[in-house]
């Protein structure tokens, strides 16, 4: 479904990507996990459109999508929770699902998602006339979520939604991925520092260090691999 | 000695049609400031040009012997479009180029773009001052109130007010408005949900020298005449304004605007017309040294 080979990215004189491939499959969960600054973050906004593709090609649904528009991206079923969350701060919760439907017009069908949405995360339509940026950190995170569910993507990427959360909190969190992946068939694409809990839910994992993918292969194996099981399990 | 009571009215009509101009200019202000972090010095310019385009498609509109409502209505429209397609060129030229910049290069492309549009109005139009037409009639239901204001400020104010009300709803309920809000909030995440931030950048250049034009027209029916600087004060004022009510936010511009018009009106009617400008000035520093963030800015507050 995805597909990146020898992709080279970076800002200004700095190298991010050092040419890495990769490929998620339909309806799978893929992890990427690596410590901070090995470009993780930057992985996921070359193939959202944001950062630019130096070399090498991204494709999506037999497209070639290196440096296209966001707009095309998103178009096309690609949808971003970036790092952080990235709430609209003064934008009700209810305007910031709207955001999520921005390059939608079926009306009808946005309703029926935003109601989805509300059944997904019922705290969400307790707080609906509330300011974004007043929720908690958890329920920001459920609402930047549902917002990129309401793009109706294909395939949802997922920047560290661990980040800053406590772990009962962060559970609930990976349960809907799970439920999102299994019930609603959308792959996803996590990206995280959480390596253990990541590589529990994935059915592949990468593991990507200072821009390059060092090592690869199915979740359960990963999870045993002594090297991994060394640096990012703490075992 | 009794306090005059209609001295005092006639000072807050003023300051109150001082203030709508003020504020129609500031939102143009405080909207590109909100969503590029610029100001955006010829913005100015832009209802100075506005009230010229007006001038011009009046004057032709006349000649061709077309009643005064239509002429109004043909040549406000004109003097909109007009100025919008000026706003929509200077953000291409001038700023697009130096998003990534650092913040200094577009305000000094910024205050260029000032100087050259009034020394481009000044050698293509004049350099004189030129008479403009009165188009606001005389109503007779205002007849009774003709020595605490005229026809022109009434116009003035329920332009202004009918003006907000048409911002607000696009602001608050439109999708293109949304949209401005969400990029103003957060460039990035605005993108990640597919927003062509261009165009939504554009479109807020648009509509803010769509309401620094009405402004333009507004205020030079009002003095009866118009010259290539009246953009620079009234833009300095207003940007003073914008700041005063808290630079990026819409109902501060509003408010910002109102408190210099009266600020200035009380400041002439009291003391003297010499201390109108050290007034408003004065205002800002005070406003600069004890809130800084302005009347109803904040200071940013986000949780992480």
């Amino acid at each position: 479904m995805l597909k990146l080979k020898n992709v080279v990215a970076g800002y200004g004189n700095i190298v991010a990507l050092r040419g890495i491939s990769l490929e998620v499959n339909e309806g799978e969960i893929i992890t990427l996990i690596g410590a901070n600054g090995a470009g993780k973050s930057t992985t996921l906004m070359t193939i959202s459109g944001i950062v630019a593709a130096r070399e090498g090609t991204i494709t999506f649904l037999d497209q070639e999508i290196q440096n296209k528009s966001p707009e095309t991206t998103v178009k096309m079923g690609l949808s971003q929770v970036p790092e952080g969350r990235h709430i609209f701060p003064q934008l009700t919760v209810q305007e910031n699902l709207d955001m999520g439907a921005f390059l939608r017009r079926d009306a009808d069908g946005i309703k029926k998602d935003m109601q989805n949405c509300f059944d997904l995360f019922p705290i969400l339509a307790r707080r609906r006339s509330q300011a974004g940026g007043t929720l908690s950190g958890g329920e920001q995170q459920m609402l930047a979520v549902a917002r990129a569910l309401m793009t109706r993507p294909k395939l949802l990427l997922l920047d560290e939604p661990s980040m800053g959360l406590a772990p009962l909190v962060i559970k609930q969190i990976f349960d809907i991925i799970k439920e999102i992946n299994r019930e609603r068939g959308v792959t996803v694409f996590l990206v995280e520092q959480n390596a253990n809990q990541a590589l529990q839910i994935a059915d592949c994992g990468y593991v990507l260090e200072n821009g390059t993918i060092t090592l690869a292969g199915k979740a359960q194996d990963l999870l045993k691999n002594s090297d991994i099981r060394k640096a990012y399990l703490g075992i | 000695m009794d306090f005059d009571y209609q001295y005092f009215i006639e000072l807050f009509a003023s300051g109150l049609t001082k203030g709508s101009i003020y504020a129609l200019i500031a939102l143009g202000y405080t909207m590109v400031y909100g969503i590029v972090g610029l100001i955006n010095f010829a913005h100015g310019e832009i209802y100075m040009i506005g009230a010229f385009v007006f001038f011009l498609a009046s004057s032709l509109l006349t000649v061709l012997g077309l009643p005064l409502w239509a002429m109004i209505c043909i040549a406000t429209a004109a003097s909109i479009f007009w100025a919008g397609g000026y706003g929509y060129t200077v953000e291409k030229i001038a700023y697009k180029p130096l998003r990534s910049a650092p913040r200094l290069s577009p305000l000094i492309s910024a205050i260029g773009m000032s100087v050259f549009l009034q020394n481009y109005v000044m050698l293509g139009q004049t350099e004189k001052y030129l008479g403009f037409p009165e188009v606001i009639p005389e109503f007779d239901f205002l007849e009774p109130f003709a020595t605490t204001f005229s026809s022109s400020d009434f116009v003035i104010w329920m332009t202004t007010v009918i003006v907000m009300l048409i911002l607000t709803w696009i602001i608050k309920f439109t999708r293109t408005g949304k949209a401005m809000r969400a990029t103003a909030q957060d460039r990035t995440m605005a993108e990640l949900v597919g927003i062509n931030v261009n165009r939504i950048i554009s479109a807020t250049f648009i509509i803010g020298s769509a309401l620094a034009a009405v402004g333009g027209i507004l205020i030079s029916s009002h003095t009866g005449s118009i010259h290539y600087y009246i953009g620079f004060i009234a833009g300095i004022k207003a940007f003073t304004a914008a700041v005063l009510g808290g630079i990026g936010s819409i109902p501060g511009a509003v408010l910002g605007g109102l408190v210099l018009g009266m600020a200035e009106s009380f400041a002439t009617g009291y003391f003297s017309s010499a201390y109108e400008d050290v007034f408003a000035f004065s205002l800002l520093v005070l406003i600069l040294i004890f809130r800084p963030a302005g009347l109803l800015g904040h200071a940013e507050t986000e949780k992480v």
